[in-house]
């Protein structure tokens, strides 16, 4: 309760339920808003249940149809084009275009213009597609239906967006409304009703709106054949809980609030039906000008890309330049002498004349020529790429959440890769991490800890101590027997003392399988919502048998009074639930219930409880009088009932943080002071939330005189109000006698220790974000393991802006949104936001990454997020699987797309050096066009869809793997610059091989030299064959896809010229009959195919066999592992071999259980030199020796 | 939404893009779609979509590196041996003439001589056979420092006008400066047809004459599809400026075996270009006379001209490279292969061996690979 988090903020207090406070209109000072009234943004006027008078000006305003769509039939193209040419990429393919159709170009327009349409048309397919999503979405939206009052007097079925301004609806139970609405009746005879502002604001609790009294009556359709008001407001605005407008009704003025506006997109709960009148439709309701825009996010690898294709820009540049130079010089002082050409001089790309301005012409057109340096495909196959990746993490079955029937979605593609290289999460807690339920855990009464002291953690710490000293065991086997005998015997020291070590604490002597089924027991799900607690001393009441049960008594009374809730009728057994202010009482209540106080009835001043009487065993019915409430604050920091027995004992039940009520004990009030306080340590060790309970015994005139202090410091008015009433709980609430302390645990999420503890270990550092106190987000950092005992812990407030390297922050006092920007600021790394309620909107929209958690029925994060999930525990799998293959899987495929247009794009480079910078491409058009789009394109999808480095299962059992992504060691400049030497090595070698090969002599056996066709060709075929080796070279991971596709598109390269050499010799050029006629016959065509090509990938392959015997990387290590089986061969080392990659986790569950096998360590080795000692000097031996003349 | 309001000024919603795709993506509002009435079912399993489809995932081992380098090795010697072996086979005969077939007393005005129509440009060189060749002999022709592929050079030539008579008039414009005569159209025209080779060669063993063949010295798919039967020779040579070698007008283009073949461009500066076949075998030590007339103009750009006689094999012509370059790359593969075999003989690595591991070999802080 103390700490109302913030989704319970906007719940009702169900306090003021009581004193009906909360439906006592806001006293906002209505009357100044009300002068704005009718000056300028004030200025809207609506005419009720007259919606004809909105068909005209000024009072026509816009429809209720909402469109989201980006394009229309006729700004598609524009538009899509624009957006497509704003890549700098596009836009030089766009220029090369145009210049293709001028007489520059050194190939035909075809050639250029080709491949641009279809990289341009396939991305603005794609907007296409996704634009016409949007549509039907809208449609869907738009042509919902709602009862409006028609012309007739009826209330007839009208689709949203026929409906207008002035019209009267009504909306009925769990319907939503299709515009702002001010509500005019409902239901309820008071004009009551609730509303579910989820998708508005992402709080689940209901709110209540109400009608002016004026219009109650109108609660029936007839009534409104006569109703007619006018309405006067501010203008269209897009704030959700403001609203200042007057309602003009029978000649009378009504101020309204936003009591009575009901907003677009929430729903109708609990409420029969409401009517309303249209007062802001479409795109002028709140909430469509309330939503922000998205930043568009992109990831670090595509920015480095960016910067990659720069640095091909530059290379282009250089080659051009080398090209322009070198032609000028040509065109000066060789050309002259060619008498074969001096008749050609005309042309003003070679005037002699003029060698600057030619130089300058070809210039240009070597940027043209040389265009196939720049991976025109890069872009569009990464975009279909990360879609089918995108399709990938939707469909993945692990993903999928059988509860909420939810899977994880992409919602949008191009962030695929930066889940590989996450360094920083910054998680909201609440709902994301916990499920805001309080268990009731443990408690401390009267001095005895009850409900268990294990915890998991020496659990998991025994069961690895067992399985170490085996595999210990194991690994000595061979070694000399007498050390053997020694080790054995003390490893099975370690097993008793470990065992010891956990089971202390245990005062109560259980048999053994007791003790092992409350073990099993601690893992399970409880069977009560709210309560986890096992202990026999307590469970099926009997407590009453033991000796302190008075305290026990009181203990259970605090719990069952001490609170502000209320039961609610179950209906299905004799157990009550609870409604409370804060999940903690709920969690207190129906743990009395379980010990036998059930509370069963309130009233404003009588509690009721069935309290199990110990003298008896049976349960009574006692009433209660609440003489008193000393209500929580986050100063207080406790909470205290008065309260008179039926006996007429006064009591004063007082429950709060522990620090409090230690310090207002009375002397003799701390009896068991001693002890629990080292029950409270352990309790907040293991990330309970605790509090103290306590009681006094009143007088009745010592209760009489301090009533009536309190009451008159209540009834002043004025600011002295708070200290009077101050000082009067003061002087009550002391002289405390302790009764002990209850442990509740804010209730993790299923799965995200185990989440926290692999993200961890991929060195992925969790800050927690949360607008809790400073205690209440220690206690969750203890409970997720992010905090552990032996951690210094720094606190960031948002004043200090403190760059800390801790590994687990817990960020107090929310501001989401500035945090996320100092940590991205500060640290530079890639921040990953993850949250469920619309307060995480800002923080998701403000990472690099955005992630909502769908799993609750609120839209707003998942709106605003770029994936969705509908558990956090979906993230270990999202990151460590899917981001780490992506990212893994798009760095190759820029890599190899880079490499591959270097190998093709230099050759033609080369050419133009042996034909003295001429601009003569030695290719074919069609083999350019093809190249890029159809002979290599399907491999690199395939690289970017399907490779895997290592399965799912080895990503999740190392998850340091993915630590290769946070050093970004796959996408580094070493290795960009790799890469492009590579590609450089590559085009040499094909194309200096070619060169001395085919020159000069006859290549076939019938006597023919080659031309430049064929030698075009067979040059085409080495890189053909070369490239997609290099990318089979890449990939480890061949499905049947991978084979198809890379070695398809090499026979598909024979099929293509087979074909194109076909056609006849007008369309084929240069390809006529190239290979059936000339090349395919000759073997030196073959010969040297196979001997550029593994020449070609040589350098490349001796790189990586050097680099996998000398410095393997990480995950080739594992796969040779895997390949070996190891891991099921060797099953011992492969799990070591997995801790041991944890071992520089600081954070985690199985850090804390490192930690702790540490410290039972340190302390074994201690007490095993002592019994070596000891046991060495009592061997007679020793004895015998010391004792020896020699000493003495 | 409701936060961004506490957005500094200093800092930018909006990012600018290189690429530029579109900066916002999810466009503000999205209504709230309407519920779905039906459950969504699980998404089906297949292996497919889980990605978990039977895969071949081969590692680089040092025993596999070992394996191919030898294996590389193991196949390109021999490849290499006999590419060699081939090319040693292969008879070839390289006579350059362009300096010997200028009379002495031109040497100075070598322009003059070629150029000038008056001057008997017969030369006769000598060839002695070093080995017997084996017909057929093949007659090659040729040139170096010849920009055939010079981009103006090479395009200008008319495809539509070589393949059939209708189009004699067409893509014209691509022919340059060697387009018409007067109003009528050359035919071939372009650079490359009026700057063909014209030298001539006639061979003889002892005063006997050989026979040198013609035939199918051009591609049958030239012949057949790009150059027209219907096609004769119109005004060629015929303009101001006379380039290269006269073209019979009685005969077709498609029948012009060298035209055909000088209009092949070659892929770099020093060609040589088929001329005919002997057909019948020639001894060892033999010595062959030939008489050249020296037409072509090689002096103006500094080229060398030779006439080369060969034999092939099924590797073509005489060529040690593609030889070299095989027993080349075996052999750095056969060196690697014992490197590595040695490296790994004494820095051992077994398959999977853990201490390679980036965390096993520096314990603290260790650098992931």
């Amino acid at each position: 309760m103390h700490e109302s988090s913030r989704r319970t903020r906007g719940k009702v207090r169900w306090s003021k339920l009581y004193s009906f406070s909360c439906l006592r209109p806001h006293t906002s000072d209505p009357d100044s808003a009300q002068e704005l009234i009718g000056q300028p943004g004030f200025s809207r006027v609506v005419f009720c249940n007259e919606p004809q008078l909105h068909k005209r000006k000024p009072y026509k305003y816009t429809s209720n149809s909402v469109s989201t769509k980006k394009y229309t039939a006729v700004t598609f193209l524009p538009k899509a084009l624009f957006e497509q040419f704003r890549r700098v990429a596009n836009l030089y393919f766009l220029l090369t275009a145009a210049l293709s159709i001028t007489s520059l170009a050194p190939v035909k327009p075809l050639t250029l213009i080709g491949p641009l349409v279809f990289v341009v048309g396939i991305s603005m397919l794609k907007e296409a597609v996704e634009d016409w999503y949007r549509f039907l979405q809208d449609l869907n939206v738009n042509n919902r239906t709602v009862k409006a009052r028609a012309e007739n007097g009826l209330f007839v079925d009208k689709l949203w967006r026929e409906i207008s301004v002035g019209d009267v609806v009504k909306v009925k139970k769990d319907e939503y409304f299709s515009s702002d609405l001010l509500l005019l009746s409902s239901s309820y005879e008071d004009g009551v009703c609730y509303v579910e502002t989820m998708n508005l604001d992402g709080e689940t609790s209901l709110k209540i709106k109400r009608s002016l009294e004026a219009t109650l009556h109108l609660n029936e359709d007839a009534k409104f054949s006569v109703f007619k008001a006018t309405t006067r407001c501010e203008d269209p605005n897009p704030s959700l809980y403001t609203f200042v407008g007057n309602l003009e009704f029978e000649s009378k003025i009504y101020p309204l609030s936003p009591t009575q506006i009901l907003l677009r997109d929430s729903k109708l709960r609990n409420t029969d039906y409401v009517y309303g009148a249209v007062i802001f439709s479409g795109h002028d309701t709140k909430v469509v000008r309330n939503s922000t825009m998205s930043p568009s996010k992109r990831s670090r690898l595509e920015k480095k890309m960016d910067k990659v294709i720069y640095l091909l820009f530059s290379m282009l540049l250089l080659i051009s330049l080398v090209t322009s130079i070198g032609s000028s010089v040509v065109i000066k002082s060789d050309m002259s002498q060619w008498w074969y050409l001096s008749l050609e001089d005309s042309d003003p790309l070679f005037d002699p004349s003029n060698p600057s301005k030619s130089g300058f012409l070809q210039f240009i057109r070597a940027l043209i020529l040389y265009g196939y340096l720049i991976p025109i495909s890069l872009y569009v196959s990464i975009e279909i790429v990360k879609m089918l990746q995108a399709r990938f993490i939707n469909k993945d079955k692990k993903m999928y959440d059988e509860a909420t029937c939810k899977s994880v979605q992409a919602r949008t593609s191009n962030l695929n890769e930066e889940l590989g290289q996450v360094e920083i999460i910054l998680s909201d807690k609440t709902g994301t991490l916990t499920c805001n339920q309080m268990e009731f855990r443990k408690c401390s009464i009267a001095g005895f800890s009850y409900g268990g002291n294990i915890n998991e953690v020496d659990i998991a710490a025994s069961k690895r101590m067992n399985t170490d000293s085996e595999a210990y065991r194991s690994s000595i086997d061979q070694s000399d027997t007498t050390s053997q005998s020694l080790e054995m015997s003390e490893f099975s020291v370690v097993d008793i003392i470990a065992q010891q070590a956990i089971l202390r604490g245990h005062e109560n002597a259980d048999n053994s399988n007791a003790r092992n089924s409350r073990l099993s027991d601690v893992r399970k799900e409880s069977v009560i919502k709210g309560f986890n607690f096992r202990d026999d001393r307590l469970m099926n009441n009997q407590w009453i048998y033991r000796s302190d049960f008075f305290y026990m008594t009181m203990f259970f009374r605090v719990m069952a009074l001490c609170h502000t809730g209320i039961p609610v009728e179950d209906g299905q057994t004799d157990k009550l639930k609870y409604e409370a202010e804060s999940p903690e009482e709920v969690a207190f209540l129906i743990a009395s219930q379980e010990f036998g106080f059930q509370f069963f009835q309130r009233t404003q001043s009588l509690m009721t409880l069935k309290e199990l009487d110990p003298s008896s065993g049976k349960q009574v019915k006692r009433e209660y009088k609440l003489l008193n409430l000393l209500e929580f604050s986050s100063s207080r920091k406790r909470m205290s009932v008065i309260v008179r027995d039926e006996d007429g004992k006064i009591y004063l039940l007082c429950k709060g943080a522990d620090s409090i009520i230690f310090d207002r004990l009375a002397d003799n009030g701390g009896a068991y002071l001693e002890s629990t306080t080292s029950h409270l340590s352990n309790y907040a060790e293991d990330g309970f939330r605790t509090l103290a309970f306590a009681y006094r015994a009143l007088e009745l005139a010592e209760y009489e005189q301090w009533n009536s202090i309190f009451t008159q410091a209540k009834t002043t008015v004025g600011p002295e109000r708070e200290e009077l009433l101050e000082h009067a709980t003061e002087m009550i609430e002391k002289e405390l006698i302790l009764l002990g302390v209850v442990a509740v645990e804010d209730k993790l999420q299923k799965g995200v220790l185990e989440c926290i503890d692999k993200l961890a270990q991929a060195g992925i550092k969790i800050w927690l974000l949360t607008g809790d106190k400073k205690e209440t987000a220690i206690n969750i950092g203890f409970s997720c393991s992010l905090l552990r005992q032996d951690m210094k812990q720094f606190h960031v407030c948002l004043s200090k802006e403190t760059e800390s390297k801790k590994p687990a922050e817990v960020a107090h006092r929310h501001w989401h949104i500035q945090i996320t920007r100092l940590v991205k600021k500060h640290t530079g790394k890639t921040t990953l936001a993850i949250g469920d309620g619309a307060n995480d909107v800002g923080m998701i929209q403000e990472a690099d990454i955005g992630v909502g958690i769908s799993g609750m029925e609120g839209m707003q994060a998942v709106m605003a997020s770029n994936f969705s999930l509908p558990q956090f525990r979906f993230l270990e799998r999202l990151l460590i699987v899917h981001g780490h293959w992506c990212y893994k899987r798009i760095s190759k495929m820029v890599l190899y797309s880079v490499y591959k247009n270097i190998a093709f794009g230099l050759t033609l480079f080369y050419y133009e050096i042996l034909t003295n910078f001429s601009g003569d491409s030695l290719y074919d058009d069609w083999y350019m066009v093809v190249f890029n789009v159809f002979l290599t394109s399907m491999p690199v999808i395939s690289l970017g869809v399907f490779e895997q480095d290592v399965s799912s299962d080895v990503c999740l059992q190392f998850p340091s793997l993915y630590r290769q992504g946070l050093r970004n060691i796959i996408f580094s400049w070493s290795r960009v610059v790799g890469w492009i030497l590579n590609g450089i090595v590559a085009a040499s070698v094909i194309f200096l091989a070619n060169v001395y090969i085919f020159s000069a002599a006859a290549f076939r056996q019938e006597g023919h030299v080659a031309d430049i066709t064929q030698f075009g060709a067979i040059m085409y075929t080495c890189i053909i064959w070369t490239v997609n080796c290099q990318i089979a070279l890449i990939i480890t991971h061949f499905t049947w896809i991978q084979h198809l596709f890379i070695w398809g598109s090499v026979l598909l390269w024979y099929i293509f010229a087979l074909a194109y050499g076909a056609l006849p010799p007008d369309y084929s050029q240069r390809g006529f009959n190239i290979l059936t006629e000339s090349i395919g016959a000759a073997p030196l065509y073959w010969v040297a195919t196979f001997l550029v090509t593994i020449a070609a990938l040589l350098p490349y392959f001796t790189h990586i066999a050097v680099q996998s015997l000398l410095s393997p990387m990480d995950d080739h290590i594992i796969r040779e592992m895997k390949h070996g089986k190891k891991d099921v061969t060797e099953n011992q080392m492969w799990l070591r071999e997995q801790r041991n990659s944890q071992r520089s986790t600081q954070v985690g569950f199985s850090a804390r259980v490192d930690a702790r096998i540490r410290s039972f360590k340190e302390g074994l080795s201690l007490k095993r030199i002592s019994i070596y000692n000891k046991s060495a000097t009592n061997t007679p031996f020793y004895k015998s020796w010391t004792s020896s003349p020699l000493f003495s | 939404m409701a936060m961004s309001p506490l957005l500094d000024d200093d800092t930018t919603l909006f990012d600018v893009n290189l690429d530029g795709t579109s900066t916002s993506e999810d466009g503000g509002y999205e209504p709230i779609p309407a519920p779905k009435t039906k459950s969504k079912k699980p998404p089906p399993y297949s292996r497919f979509t889980q990605q978990e489809l039977p895969a071949c995932k081969p590692i680089i081992t040092p025993k596999l590196v070992i394996a191919s380098f030898t294996f590389i090795a193991i196949i390109f010697v021999p490849i290499g041996i006999a590419a060699l072996s081939a090319s040693n086979k292969v008879v070839e005969i390289e006579e350059r003439y362009d300096r010997e077939c200028i009379p002495p007393i031109y040497s100075d005005h070598i322009l003059q001589y070629i150029q000038s129509v008056g001057t008997d440009k017969t030369c006769t060189r000598r060839l002695t056979v070093p080995k017997h060749m084996k017909s057929p002999v093949f007659i090659y022709y040729q040139l170096t420092d010849f920009y055939q592929n010079y981009r103006i050079y090479k395009s200008s030539r008319s495809n539509l006008q070589l393949k059939s008579k209708a189009d004699e008039g067409s893509e014209l414009k691509n022919c340059g400066s060697v387009q018409t005569v007067g109003d009528e159209p050359i035919v071939p025209c372009g650079l490359v047809a009026w700057s063909m080779f014209n030298d001539t060669y006639s061979f003889s063993v002892k005063d006997k004459a050989l026979i040198v063949n013609k035939m199918n010295i051009a591609w049958e798919s030239d012949k057949k599809g790009r150059f027209g039967s219907d096609v004769y020779p119109k005004n060629f040579q015929a303009g101001g400026v006379i380039g290269g070698a006269k073209l019979n007008s009685s005969i077709p283009l498609s029948e012009q075996d060298d035209l055909i073949v000088w209009m092949r461009p070659a892929p770099l500066r020093n060609f040589r270009k088929l001329y005919g076949r002997i057909d019948v075998d020639l001894e060892a030590n033999e010595e062959i006379k030939v008489e050249i007339k020296n037409n072509y103009n090689s002096y103006g750009y500094g080229g060398e001209k030779l006439l080369v006689l060969s034999t092939t094999s099924a590797f073509g012509g005489k060529s040690k490279f593609l030889g070299i370059a095989y027993l080349t790359v075996g052999g750095f593969c056969f060196l690697f292969a014992i490197v590595f075999a040695i490296i790994h003989r004494f820095k051992r690595r077994d398959i999977g061996d853990t201490a390679y591991l980036s965390w096993n070999r520096s314990p603290v802080g260790y650098y992931i690979k």
